[in-house]
C-alpha cells in the first residue's frame, strides 16, 4: 500500500517534470515555426501573390496578431484537443474522428510502431543475453559485427536495400510499397507490413541488443554472481535467476530511448514504403509547408518521448529493490 | 650485522620501465591493433576519395545527359551500356559521373555538422559537470528539451518554417547533436571531477578554465571521441536521410541522397541509379562506426590497464 | 545430517601451481598446507601475493584469466582437481563454502536475503520441504547473532547494515555444515567494533561445527586473534608458516620479520620500518628467492634459486638460505622511535574555533575547537563517519559550508580554497586518502609536482625542473620519474608523488587524510616513516588524520579523538592511549586487535 503511494506521488512529480517539458518543448517548436525567418503567407501563396490576398491570409492565420497571443491562442487550442486546421487541406488537423487529416494516421504509424517493438525487444534481450553468457565466443563475436554494421546503416538505407532484395530486383516475395487505403485497418495487409517492420527491427535491435549484452557482462563479472557460483547453484539459475533481473534497469532506458527515436524513425520508413502514417504525413506536410500540421505532429512525437520517459522510470523502480523500497 | 641495517633505497621505483608515449596516442595505438578499425578506416579513405577526387574522373558533368553511341538523346533508366557504365538515370544523365560528383555534399555537411555539435555540446557538457550548482540543472535540462525530439523531427519543423537550405540542414543536425554530445560529455567529466587531483588543483588556486581544460578534458577525451565517431554515423545518415527525402540539396544537383530519392521509380529498369548511393551511404556509416568501436574498445582496454590484444 | 568424522587433515593442498591462463606465467605455484578439522589457518599476504587466488582453488574456483595448472587439493581425501563439473557444484556450498570480501558486493541486490539464504540449501537438497529449510534458516539466523523473524528475512541486502550483510555471509557459508570454509579478508571495510563481533561470532561457529577454515587476510592482528597457525605469502609463494606465537614471536624469514615490524603497536612508541621496493608482479619475478632484491640479508646464492622447504622446528616452514642468521639476530626487538621535536610552549599556529559542518542536509560536525602549534603532529582518529575528514577538508579549504573559524598564526581564514589568498594556500597543503584519485593521470609526474610551484612562484622552467627533482629526491624517489605518468607507478610510490607535491611549496601546515589506508602495511610504514622524518626535518605542523588507532603512536605528539561529530578526548598521545578517559576511546581501544595480545 504504502509501495502504491510512494509510485503514485513519484509518477505525479514525472508528470509535473514531463508537463513542464512539453510547455518548454511547445515554445521552442512555436519559436522555430515563428521566429525563423520566413513568411509563411508568402510561402504558402508563392511569388506572385498579390498584397491583398497576403493580408487576408494573415489575417486568417492570425499572423498579425502579437506573437505570445498567436502562442496562447495555438497552445490553448492544443489542450482543448484543436489542433488547428491544415493549410494545404482545409481540414483540422486532428483528432475529430472522421474528417481529421491524421485521424486513421495515427492508428497506422501506432500499429506499425507497436508490432516493430514487440518483435524488437524480446528478441535484443535474447541477444544480448546470450552474447554475454557465451562471451568472446563465435556466437559473440558474430553478433558484435552484425549488430555495429546494422547499426550505423541509417533506416531509408535498409528500406531500400529490403525493397531491392525482397521486393524488386532480385526476389519478387514481397510487396515493394505498404499502401494501405483510408478507411482501412493495417492488420488486414500482413503481407506489406512485413517489409516496414523488419526496417524498424533492424533500426533498433542493435542498439538494445548491444546495450543488454554490455548491462549483462557487467553483471557477470560482479562479486554476487561469483557468489552464486560458490555456492554451488546451477549455471542456468545463476544466469537467468541472478543476472537477468540485474542487467534490465540499464536496458530498459535505452528501449524507451530506442521506441522513442522510432517515432522519428517512422518519418523515413513510412516515406519509404509510401505507408499512411503520422510520417509520411509529416514530410507532406513539410513538403507543403503546412505548419499546423508541422507543429501538431512535432507535440505528439515530444509527446510520445515524455510518455515513453515516465513509463521506463517506473517500470526501472518497479523491478529495482533499491529504488523501490526508497519510495516505500 | 652491518648488512641487516636497515639502508632505504633511494630508487624506490627498482626497474625503470621506459618513458612512455602521452596517453592519447597509446589509444589511438591500441585502437590501430583492433582489426575493426584497419578495416573501417579503409573505407572511410576509399570513400573520402572518392568524393574528392572522384568529379575529376567523371565522363561528364553532373547535370549534363548521357552520350549513348547510336542514340540521340540518352534514355531515362538506361541499363548500363558503353556510353554509360551504370546507365542513366530518370533525365538521362550518367549515373557514374553524379555518383562520383555527389558524395562531397553529404561528407563535407555532415563533418562541418557534427563539429558544430561537438563544440557546443562539449562546452556545455564541461561547464555542467564542472559548475556543480544550479547552472548544472539550467543546462542539463535544457538539453532535455532538445532531446525530446528524435534529430529528424527537429529538422523537419525548421525545413518547413526556412525551406530547404544548406545551413539550416548544417546548424539543426548541429545543434540537436550537441545535447547528445552534453550527454555524454557531463556523464563522464561528472566522474572525474569527483576524483581527489580535481580537488587538489582547486585546493592550489588553479583558475577555472585550466582546470576545466587542463584536469578535466584530458580524462574525458577517449569516451569523446568514441562519441565523435558515433555522431558522425548519426549525421551522415542525417544529412543523407533529408536529403533523400527532398529537403537536401536541391535538383539539378548531384548528392548521393537525392539520387536515391529521384530514382526510386526506376528501380527495377536501371537499380543502379539507386543501388550505388545507397551502397556509397551504408557502407560510409558502417566504416566510420567501425573505427569509433576500434576507439572504444582500445579505450576500455586502457582503461583494464593493458592495452594490448 | 552429519557427515561420518573424518581422521586426518580435512584439507591438503599439495604443490598448487595457478597460472596466468593466456601466458603460461604462474601467479601461486608450489603450496602446500594441510588444515584440521576445528582449526583455522590464516593466510597472510600483501596485496598481489596470491592469497586470494589460494583460498579460491578450494572450491576448485579461479577467477577469470586464471586456471589451475598442477598439484592436488583434497578435501576429505578426495582431489576436487579431479571432479566433474556436477560433482564441483554439489561441493561448492555444500562441502566447501565461501565468505567473501565484501558483503555489500557479494549480496544479490535484487533478491530478498530469505531467498539467497534459502536456495544455497534448497541446491544442497538440505531439508525435504520448504517447511524443514525454513526451519533451518531460522536457525542459522540465531546462530549468526541476526533476528530470526519472518519480517527480518523480507529484507534486501541494501536494507542492512555492513556488520548485517557479513552475517547474512557467515549464515550462507555455514548453511549447509560445510566441512571446509574459506574467509576471503570478511572483516575488510568493517569498523572496528563490528568486526571484532563478527571475528567472535566465526571463533564460535568454526569451533562449534569443527570446521576446517582457511583465513584470508593482509591484517595480522585479525589472523592473530583467529588463527593458531598461520601461513605468510610473498610473490606467489608460501615463505613461512608455523604456530602463531613462533611466527610472530621469533619468525625466520626476513619479509615475515619485517612484515611484522611494520605494523604500528598501540602499546609504545617504536619506529616503524617499511619495506623498501615493491612485491614482483607475475611475470616479472627475479630467478632465486623473490624477496632476494628487497632483502638485507641477501647473498650470492640467493640469486640463483627459489630456497627449498626447511623444517626448522615442529610445524613451523620456512623458505630461507639465511633463515638460521635471521632468527640467531635477537627475537623482535624492535628500535626505539625517534625522539618528536620539543615544542615550544604556547607557538600556536593554526586554530580552529567552533567548526560545525555539514555535508547536504547531515550536520557531521558538531562545535570542534582544537589547535595546533607549529612543528606539532596533531592526529585526529575516529571510525568512518565520525566526521575527522570533513574537519580536514574545512581547514584545507576543500568544503566551505562550515560556520566557526580557523585561524593560521591568528589571523581569520575564509572557507574555501579559491577564497583565500596564494600564501595561505601556500602554506596549507593536504594530501588525499588515495593516490589512485588524487594523481591526473594525464600529467607526468614532473608536471603534477611542479603545478605548485606553477602557480605559487614566478620561477623559469628550469627553476621548476630542478626544484621538482629536489622534492622528488627529498621523498626517496629517483629524478627520472618525473617523466612517468602515475599508471606505470605503484601505490606506495603514487603517494611519495603526492607527498612531494605538497611539499614542494614549502608550507608550513600539512594535512594528511588516511594516507595510508589505500596502501599495504609495509608501504604504510613506510610512508609513515617518511612523512614522520619530513615533519621534524621540515619542521611542519602537522594534522595526521586516521582511522588506525595504532599509527597515532609512531608520529604524533598529540591525539584527538572523534565519534559521531563531536571531539571526545583530546590530549598528548601516551595519556589518551594509555589511560583512555571516555568511554568511546575505551571501547575503541578495546576492539582494536592487536598483535601483543596473541596468546603464546
Amino acid at each position: 500500500m504504502k509501495l502504491l503511494r510512494g509510485i503514485s506521488g513519484f509518477v505525479i512529480r514525472r508528470l509535473l517534470l514531463g508537463v513542464l517539458t512539453l510547455l518548454v518543448v511547445s515554445v521552442v517548436i512555436f519559436a522555430a515555426t515563428q521566429g525563423l525567418p520566413g513568411d509563411p503567407a508568402r510561402a504558402i501563396l508563392g511569388k506572385n501573390a498579390t498584397p491583398d490576398s497576403l493580408a487576408a491570409l494573415r489575417q486568417q492565420l492570425g499572423l498579425n496578431r502579437p506573437v505570445a497571443s498567436q502562442y496562447w491562442h495555438w497552445l490553448s487550442g492544443f489542450v482543448r484537443g484543436d489542433f488547428g486546421t491544415s493549410l494545404a487541406a482545409g481540414q483540422p488537423v486532428c483528432c475529430s474522428k472522421s474528417s481529421s487529416l491524421l485521424g486513421g494516421r495515427i492508428e497506422n504509424s501506432a500499429f506499425l510502431v507497436l508490432v516493430a517493438a514487440l518483435i524488437s525487444i524480446p528478441l535484443s534481450i535474447l541477444i544480448g543475453a546470450m552474447s554475454a553468457r557465451r562471451r568472446d565466443g563465435p556466437f559473440d563475436h558474430v553478433m558484435s559485427v552484425v549488430t555495429l554494421a546494422l547499426a550505423a546503416l541509417p533506416e531509408f538505407v535498409v528500406g531500400i536495400v529490403f525493397v531491392v532484395l525482397f521486393g524488386t530486383v532480385v526476389w519478387l516475395l514481397l510487396p515493394p510499397v505498404a499502401i494501405i487505403p483510408p478507411d482501412q485497418a493495417p492488420w488486414n495487409y500482413p503481407k506489406e507490413l512485413v517489409l516496414p517492420t523488419l526496417t524498424l527491427v533492424v533500426a533498433v535491435v542493435p542498439y538494445i541488443s548491444r546495450i543488454m549484452r554490455a548491462s549483462m557482462v557487467e553483471v557477470l563479472e560482479s562479486d554476487y554472481i561469483e557468489m552464486a557460483r560458490l555456492k554451488g547453484l546451477r549455471e542456468s539459475k545463476v544466469v537467468w535467476r541472478h543476472a537477468l533481473p540485474n542487467s534490465l534497469g540499464p536496458t530498459i532506458q535505452v528501449i524507451a530511448l530506442n521506441l522513442a527515436y522510432l517515432a522519428g524513425g517512422i518519418v523515413v520508413v513510412e516515406f519509404v514504403f509510401g505507408y499512411a502514417g503520422i510520417g509520411a504525413a509529416l514530410v507532406d506536410a513539410v513538403h507543403n509547408q503546412d505548419i499546423p500540421v508541422v507543429q501538431a505532429l512535432a507535440m505528439i512525437i515530444a509527446g510520445i518521448y515524455v510518455v515513453l520517459n515516465l513509463v521506463a522510470d517506473v517500470v526501472t523502480i518497479l523491478i529495482t529493490p533499491r529504488l523501490r523500497t526508497s519510495l516505500s | 650485522m652491518s648488512e641487516s641495517t636497515i639502508a632505504v633505497a633511494p630508487a624506490a621505483a627498482a626497474e625503470p620501465e621506459p618513458r612512455r608515449h602521452r596517453p592519447l596516442v597509446l589509444l589511438l595505438q591500441g585502437a590501430w591493433r583492433q582489426g575493426r578499425t584497419k578495416i573501417g578506416l579503409a573505407i572511410v579513405i576509399l570513400l573520402v576519395g572518392l568524393a574528392v577526387i572522384g568529379p575529376l574522373f567523371a565522363p561528364y558533368a553532373p547535370d549534363k545527359t548521357a552520350n549513348i553511341p547510336g542514340q540521340a538523346f540518352a534514355p531515362p533508366y538506361a541499363p548500363p551500356t558503353a556510353g554509360a557504365r551504370l546507365g542513366t538515370d530518370t533525365l538521362g544523365r550518367d549515373v557514374l559521373s553524379r555518383f562520383l560528383w555527389g558524395g562531397r555534399s553529404v561528407l563535407a555537411l555532415s563533418a562541418l555538422a557534427t563539429g558544430i555539435g561537438l563544440v557546443l555540446g562539449v562546452a556545455v557538457g564541461l561547464l555542467a559537470a564542472h559548475s556543480r550548482s544550479i547552472l548544472d540543472d539550467v543546462l542539463m535540462r535544457g538539453m532535455d528539451v532538445l532531446l525530446a525530439f528524435p534529430q529528424i523531427v527537429l529538422a523537419l519543423v525548421a525545413v518547413a518554417t526556412v525551406g530547404p537550405k544548406l545551413w539550416l540542414l548544417v546548424m539543426v543536425v548541429g545543434i540537436t547533436t550537441a545535447p547528445r554530445i552534453a550527454r555524454v560529455t557531463r556523464g563522464a567529466a561528472i566522474q572525474v571531477v569527483e576524483r581527489d587531483f580535481v580537488h587538489a588543483a582547486e585546493a592550489l588556486g588553479e583558475s577555472r578554465t585550466k582546470i576545466i581544460f587542463g584536469e578535466l578534458l584530458p580524462n574525458i577525451t577517449s569516451p569523446l571521441m568514441v562519441e565523435a565517431s558515433l555522431r558522425l554515423t548519426f549525421s551522415i545518415a542525417l544529412i543523407a536521410g533529408l536529403s533523400f527525402l527532398g529537403f537536401g540539396l536541391q535538383p539539378p544537383a548531384a548528392d548521393w541522397g537525392l539520387m536515391i530519392n529521384e530514382n526510386r521509380q526506376g528501380l527495377e529498369i536501371n537499380p543502379w541509379a539507386v543501388v550505388a548511393p545507397v551502397s556509397a551511404i551504408g557502407l560510409l556509416t558502417i566504416g566510420v562506426s567501425l573505427v569509433g568501436d576500434g576507439l572504444s574498445r582500445a579505450s576500455i582496454g586502457i582503461e583494464r590497464g593493458g592495452i594490448d590484444r | 545430517m552429519s557427515a561420518p568424522a573424518w581422521d586426518g587433515f580435512v584439507v591438503e593442498v599439495e604443490d598448487l601451481r595457478i597460472e596466468v591462463e593466456s601466458q603460461g606465467v604462474d601467479i601461486v605455484d608450489e603450496v602446500s598446507f594441510q588444515i584440521e578439522a576445528g582449526e583455522v589457518l590464516g593466510l597472510v599476504g600483501e596485496s598481489g601475493s596470491g592469497k586470494t587466488t589460494v583460498g579460491l582453488a578450494l572450491m576448485g574456483h579461479c577467477r577469470r584469466g586464471a586456471r589451475i595448472t598442477g598439484g592436488k587439493i583434497r578435501i576429505e581425501g578426495r582431489n576436487i582437481l579431479e571432479l566433474s563439473t556436477a560433482e564441483l557444484r554439489a561441493l561448492r556450498g555444500r562441502t566447501v563454502s565461501y565468505v567473501p570480501q565484501d558483503p555489500g558486493s557479494a549480496l544479490n541486490p535484487a533478491l530478498r536475503i530469505e531467498k539467497q539464504l534459502d536456495e544455497v540449501l534448497a541446491a544442497h537438497r538440505y531439508g525435504n520441504s520448504g517447511e524443514e529449510r525454513r526451519v533451518r534458516l531460522l536457525e542459522m539466523m540465531d546462530e549468526v547473532l541476526l533476528p530470526p523473524e519472518g519480517r527480518f528475512l523480507k529484507r534486501y541486502p541494501h536494507q542492512l547494515s555492513g556488520g548485517q550483510q557479513q552475517r547474512v555471509g557467515l549464515a550462507m557459508a555455514f548453511a549447509c555444515r560445510p566441512r571446509v570454509i574459506v574467509l576471503d579478508e570478511p572483516t575488510t571495510g568493517l569498523d572496528v567494533t563490528t568486526q571484532a563481533h563478527v571475528l567472535d561470532t566465526v571463533r564460535n561457529l568454526c569451533e562449534i561445527h569443527r570446521v576446517a577454515a582457511l583465513y584470508v587476510s593482509h591484517d595480522l592482528a585479525v589472523v592473530a586473534s583467529l588463527a593458531r597457525r598461520v601461513a605468510v605469502m610473498y610473490a606467489g609463494r608460501i615463505v613461512e608458516a608455523g604456530p602463531r606465537s613462533v611466527l610472530f614471536q621469533s619468525s625466520a624469514h626476513p619479509y615475515a620479520r619485517r612484515l611484522i615490524e611494520a605494523i604500528p603497536v598501540i602499546s609504545g612508541r617504536h619506529a616503524l620500518a617499511g619495506i623498501p621496493g615493491n612485491a614482483p608482479r607475475p611475470g616479472r619475478r627475479p630467478s632465486g628467492c623473490f624477496f632476494a632484491p628487497r632483502c638485507t640479508y641477501a647473498r650470492e646464492e640467493c640469486t640463483r634459486e627459489f630456497p627449498p622447504v626447511v623444517r626448522i622446528a615442529d610445524l613451523h616452514e620456512v623458505r630461507c638460505y639465511r633463515h638460521a642468521d635471521v632468527l640467531a639476530e635477537a627475537a623482535h626487538g624492535r628500535p626505539a622511535a625517534e625522539e618528536l621535536t620539543a615544542l615550544r610552549a604556547d607557538d600556536r599556529l593554526l586554530a580552529v574555533d567552533h567548526v560545525s559542518a555539514r555535508y547536504g542536509e547531515r550536520q557531521v560536525v558538531h562545535d570542534v575547537s582544537l589547535a595546533i602549534e607549529s612543528q606539532e603532529c596533531l592526529a585526529l582518529v575516529g571510525e568512518s563517519g565520525s566526521g575527522k575528514t570533513t574537519l580536514a577538508r574545512c581547514i584545507g579549504g576543500l568544503h566551505r559550508a562550515y560556520t566557526g573559524e580557523v585561524r593560521l598564526r591568528g589571523e581569520l581564514l575564509p572557507a574555501g580554497a579559491r577564497a583565500r589568498d596564494r600564501e595561505t594556500r601556500r602554506q596549507i597543503q593536504y594530501i588525499f586518502q588515495s593516490p589512485y584519485s588524487s594523481l591526473n593521470p594525464r600529467k607526468t609526474v614532473g608536471q603534477i609536482v611542479g603545478q605548485p610551484l606553477r602557480l605559487f612562484f614566478d620561477f623559469g622552467r628550469r627553476e621548476i625542473d630542478a626544484r621538482v627533482a629536489v622534492a622528488l629526491e627529498r621523498v626517496q624517489l629517483v629524478a627520472s620519474v618525473a617523466d612517468r605518468y602515475p599508471d606505470q607507478l605503484s601505490g606506495g610510490e603514487r603517494q611519495r608523488v603526492a607527498i612531494a607535491r605538497a611539499l614542494v611549496s614549502e608550507p608550513t601546515v600539512l594535512i594528511c587524510d588516511e594516507v595510508t589506508s589505500a596502501l599495504d602495511v609495509s608501504v604504510q610504514a613506510a610512508i609513515v616513516e617518511l612523512l614522520g622524518g619530513l615533519q621534524r626535518e621540515m619542521g611542519l605542523a602537522m594534522l595526521f588524520v586516521t582511522h588506525n588507532l595504532a599509527l597515532v603512536r609512531s608520529i604524533a605528539h598529540r591525539v584527538a579523538v572523534m565519534s559521531e561529530g563531536r571531539i571526545v578526548e583530546l590530549g598528548p598521545v601516551d595519556r589518551v592511549l594509555g589511560q583512555p578517559q571516555d568511554e568511546y576511546t575505551q571501547r575503541l581501544l578495546a576492539d582494536t586487535p592487536t598483535l601483543e595480545a596473541v596468546p603464546v
